[in-house]
């Protein structure tokens, strides 16, 4: 049974999800977050083997859409919502790195 | 067309084995995008093919297209793969260019997985671990700094047009050990694609991106060496520079006692390099899930039998098929031609040909060079014409070098080749005609010809030439050589 | 115009429009005087769109005039969550990363509303991105409980449930990931209806957590809810999720009573509730039984176990959902040196603590190392409770528990204690996980004379039953006596 969260893993969580936390905050989420997950242990102590995860309660599959164009959306109605844009093109501030 | 580079390679890996697998990115020639109707085209203005979907609005929710999924399902057969049940998952990571910052994927269950690829040349199989299908991301340009790259760049400016467009992923298992072997699995991979009608194919407009996984080890050692992955690689010629570059720098580093490390680097083409993008242990932690927006992609057996027939011929038979209209391939200069031609799709060329009655050989040549060469005006030419004009020439109406002139007129214009032929004034020279211009070189070189006519074949060359030049390029080598002999005789 | 349409249902507005006794017009005029004067106290709207309800109301008239039919919802004013996607109206998700978005496209459900005649009023407060129980996370001020502004209205959908029962509409339109809908509905004293997953489209609906958003109704009594929800249910082609086949009739066995059905009253959801809302529910169980029902108790083992699922699969499909507000294509950014701190500066700006909380949770929960251990065992719970909810509708038709533990609290009461806060979803949240239907019906007052819902829960597609059953408890149930703020 995993320990439920240190403040380093919410240092990192809080980086993945791209988030700044002050130290305060730091300290608030690790309480809240331990306390939350520590409820959840109530499931760690299942036996769950037999039960196959569900991801979605439906049990559709194939659901597609033919190869038809549809009419796209009017560049300028969408650039107008861009926190900034240039030539047609949405401006952002200048990349690190390569996606990983 | 193997580079210096490789065979320098080579020697300077002896000792050494280089293991390759490659990650191949082919984006679907469907209509549409993958989620949505937004239109899969290339060069269009700047997101104007963007839709609340596949600009990844709140609230938008994906729908497949079931076209996409035939043309993935293709290559999965055409791959030799186990077509299955499978499930998309979100892989997620934050970049400007991917609208909901994740892609959808699949990750456990892919569509096709387990098959392989054999390469036409030595006949090796490479396995391919899966083929799955996932969404492309947009497209940044880099403003500001050094030559539009991203590093010293002042902002970047985003096109979301191919976000969204369908891409099947082919993983081949780390089975390649040269470069050579590299440039022939994905210029097969290529033809296949584009056989199966899955993709056109074009690796210049990004239709076909290639990633190399490259490690090296000693000879005959069974452990993989730490292996670096390449991105980048937009053109066979890239892929194979850059593979023998990254095995070279890596066997350096090992050879002076340094070690590899596990990263991803990026191919410099203008400076012949690799570079460091980023290492593995800063490796990004992407939370895989099931994408909960979609439902599970089941293929009934009856979906993927009829995908099954309406592939059209792959390049193994094309190749087959033509192998067939010699009584034996004897060369394996003519085996290459083959794999050249069917290779460039022109296959459909020399067997229409043959079939009108070509010359099988000579309409090969001319499909695996004069053709080959000059692929952009391929669509000009058509079947019959082809074939007229290689039955022209062996004929004797046209001499090798006319013919080979009137081709690329052909290929240039689309005219028959009567027409090019006599816009060039390359009229058939009649025997009588010829006789004559062999009496005139006799007359004005007595003292060669009586040389010629004892026996000196090396003088054949100078009679056939001062023949040529008086013909101003209208006479057949082989005739005048044969005219030139029966005189002597 | 002859007498106040304020408080009407929707079915007697769409009567006297259809008939022209009154006009869209004048009903959409008097219903935003009563928003315009009284939502100061309130907060239920975060935007009123007069000019475009106006425009809907005189399109609606204009039909009339011709001699067509609008629609079953005919001049009806409508009040929208604000994480529905209305095009060129500013929808928020009660969030300041989304403050000044104004989308370029319209949810399936508006569009179905408007095509049915319905003439929405403006956008409703809620917890921002639908996260939290109380509608005290809007970054736009809490929703009050219209019964008793020192109280919360619930949430996340509190902002509908408060217009509603305040009769500022008589329908409104809410969403449910896990009692979003019908805890509020429950605390404010109205009808709130989470229907099958896949059968309303979430196209357009801001995503939370997508393998348990629903959208719903919520009315001031069942058959407006069956009305409003017959009309935006149905298959749609944009919604990968949405199920196929005809939307089951809803109105037409409304009324017939609950002869002969099976009830079973869920043992382990009247556990821990307050001793009023016990009462009610044992109350609500005599009379469907006094109406012919077979009312049973029955337990149903995995519920308990709910929550603890809930709370890491739905942050974890937030997490995911809730990546694309960077700063880059619409919403707020705050500007750093490149683009990872853009990234990061615009989202600690632009999310309030519980998003982040959420966020945070997810993100963890589906990290490497512990994917197994919290989100996959997660879903494993949720097999484990679609099993056990299986089991007992071979047994029973509808299934009984209370929609809330408590009654309305008190505005502050539980915005220290996040656990605290995300126990009162208990009752509601293994609906979710199943993807099965339930309605919370108002039934009477509890502690601090505030309202008390009773939840009816149904198998996949079993709405008719589940509205009958509804409608048979409405007809038995104490009124509300309590009068409204502006009363």
């Amino acid at each position: 049974m995993p320990e439920s969260i240190s403040r380093k893993e919410v240092k990192h969580v809080a980086s993945l999800a791209k988030l700044a936390l002050s130290d305060e905050e730091e300290l608030m989420y690790t309480d809240q977050l331990a306390a939350i997950l520590d409820h959840a242990r109530d499931i760690m102590a299942l036996d769950t083997a037999k039960f196959a995860p569900t991801a979605h309660p439906l049990e559709l599959n194939n659901v597609f859409r033919s190869d038809v164009e549809k009419a796209s959306l009017d560049r300028d109605e969408v650039l107008s919502q861009a926190p900034a844009s240039q030539d047609g093109r949405f401006v952002v501030p200048r990349i690190l790195g390569e996606a990983p | 067309m193997v580079e210096d580079s490789l065979s320098s390679n080579a020697e300077f890996l002896s000792g050494w084995e280089m293991v390759v697998g490659l990650e191949v990115h082919c984006e679907l020639k469907t209509r549409t995008k993958l989620f949505c109707g937004c239109m899969n085209a290339f060069g269009q203005e700047p997101n104007t093919s963007i839709c609340p979907v596949c600009l990844g609005l709140p609230g938008s929710l994906p729908v497949i297209n079931e076209h996409a999924v035939e043309l993935a399902i293709r290559i999965g057969l055409a791959l030799n793969c186990r077509v299955d049940e499978s499930i998309f998952h979100r892989k997620n990571y934050f970049y400007p260019d991917m609208p909901k910052d994740y892609q959808i994927s699949q990750y456990e269950k892919a569509i096709n997985e387990n098959g392989y690829l054999e390469l036409p040349l030595s006949k090796k199989r490479v396995r391919i671990e899966r083929a799955h299908i996932e969404e492309d991301t947009g497209k940044t340009t880099h403003v500001g700094g050094d030559g539009g790259r991203i590093h010293g760049a002042v902002h970047s400016l985003v096109d979301y047009n191919r976000a969204g467009i369908p891409l099947v992923e082919i993983v081949s298992a780390p089975d390649l050990r040269s470069a050579e072997e590299a440039r022939e699995y994905v210029s097969e991979l290529r033809s296949i694609l584009v056989a199966s009608g899955a993709s056109d194919g074009k690796m210049e407009e990004g239709s076909l991106r290639v990633d190399a996984n490259v490690s090296v080890r000693r000879s005959g050692s069974r452990e993989f060496g730490t292996r670096c992955e390449i991105k980048n690689l937009n053109s066979l010629r890239s892929l194979g520079r850059a593979i023998a570059y990254e095995a070279e720098r890596q066997v350096e580093l090992i050879e002076s006692g340094q070690v590899v490390v596990q990263q991803t680097r990026h191919w410099n083409e203008d400076q012949g390099v690799t570079t460091a993008m980023r290492s593995k242990e800063e490796a990004y932690d992407y939370r895989y899930f099931p994408e909960p927006d979609l439902v599970p992609l089941c293929p009934s057996k009856e979906w993927v039998s009829e995908i099954g027939s309406r592939i059209g011929l792959l390049p193994a038979d094309r190749r087959k098929r033509l192998t067939s209209l010699f009584e034996g391939v004897e060369s394996g200069s003519t085996f290459d031609q083959i794999v050249t031609v069917v290779g460039l799709g022109l296959d459909e060329l020399v067997v229409g040909a043959v079939e009108g009655g070509a010359d099988p050989r000579l309409a090969l040549a001319r499909a695996a060079n004069e053709v080959a060469a000059n692929m952009v005006n391929q669509a000009n030419l058509s079947v019959e014409a082809f074939g007229e004009l290689i039955k022209m020439e062996s004929a004797g109406q046209l001499s090798a070098t006319q013919a080979k002139t009137v081709l690329g007129k052909m290929l240039e214009s689309g005219y028959r080749p009567q027409e090019v032929a006599a816009s060039l004034g390359f009229e058939a020279l009649d025997t009588a005609v010829l006789e004559a211009l062999i009496d005139q070189v006799i007359s004005t070189s007595p003292k060669e010809w009586e040389r010629f006519s004892s026996g000196e074949d090396q003088l054949t060359g100078f009679f056939v030439g001062q023949v040529m030049k008086l013909s101003k390029g209208r006479a057949d080598g082989k005739v005048v050589t044969a005219a030139l002999h029966s005189r002597r005789a | 115009m002859t007498a106040s349409t304020i408080g009407m249902s929707a079915f007697e507005i769409a009567t006297l429009v259809r008939s022209k006794q009154v006009s869209a017009a004048e009903v959409t005029h008097e219903h935003l005087a009563l928003v315009k004067a009284r939502d100061g106290d309130l907060n239920s709207f975060l935007q009123i769109s007069e000019e475009a309800a106006l425009a809907s109301a005189k399109a609606v008239d204009e039909m009339i005039a011709k001699g067509e039919d609008p629609g079953a919802l005919a001049g009806v004013p409508i009040a929208l969550k604000d994480n529905l996607v209305t095009r060129g109206i500013s929808t928020t998700c009660a969030s300041q990363i989304l403050k000044a978005w104004k989308p370029p496209y319209d949810a399936t459900v508006i569009l179905k509303a408007r095509a049915a005649g319905a003439v929405a009023l403006g956008k409703t407060n809620l917890d921002e991105f639908a996260m939290g129980s109380s509608t005290e996370n809007s970054s736009f001020g809490p929703t009050r409980n219209p019964y008793d502004l020192g109280r919360v209205p619930g949430g996340s959908s509190g902002g509908s449930a408060a217009a509603v029962a305040a009769k500022f509409a008589p329908i409104a339109l809410g969403s449910d990931t896990g009692g979003s809908i019908r805890q509020p509905a429950a605390l404010c004293g109205i009808v709130g209806v989470k229907p099958t997953y896949g059968l309303v489209s979430r196209y357009g609906l801001i995503a939370f957590a997508s393998s348990l958003d629903q959208i719903g109704p919520f009315a001031r009594n069942v058959k407006d809810a069956a009305l409003l929800l017959q009309v935006i249910a149905g298959h749609d082609r944009m919604d990968s999720t949405s199920l196929g086949g005809p939307v089951p009739d809803l109105l037409s066995d409304i009324e017939n009573g609950v002869e002969g059905l099976r009830i079973g009253v869920i043992e382990e959801l009247i556990d821990g509730v307050s001793p009023m809302v016990g009462t009610a529910l044992d109350s609500a169980a005599n009379s469907l039984s006094a109406q012919g029902a077979q009312v049973e108790h029955l337990s149903v083992p995995a519920v308990k176990y709910g929550l603890s699922a809930y709370y890491l699969i739905a942050p974890a499909e937030a997490s995911s959902n809730l990546a694309r507000y960077d700063g880059v294509r619409y919403g707020l950014r705050v500007e750093g040196q490149d683009m990872n701190e853009t990234y990061v500066a615009s989202r600690t700006k632009g999310f309030g603590p519980e998003v982040k909380r959420r966020i945070m949770l997810g993100t963890f929960a589906l990290s490497s190392g512990y994917y197994d251990a919290y989100y996959g065992r997660a879903q494993r719970v949720r097999t484990m409770i679609i099993d056990s909810f299986r089991k007992a509708y071979e047994s029973f038709d509808v299934l009984l528990s209370p929609t809330s533990p408590t009654t309305a609290f008190e505005l502050g009461a539980k915005a220290a204690d996040p656990l605290s806060m995300y126990l009162s979803d208990v009752c509601t949240i293994p609906t979710n996980l199943a993807g099965h239907p339930a309605i919370s019906v108002p039934y009477g007052e509890g502690e601090n004379e505030m309202p008390i819902g009773v939840q009816i829960l149904a198998p996949a597609l079993g709405e008719a039953n589940m509205f009958k059953v509804a409608r048979a408890l409405e007809r038995g149930a104490p009124l509300i006596a309590k009068k409204l703020f502006w009363e």
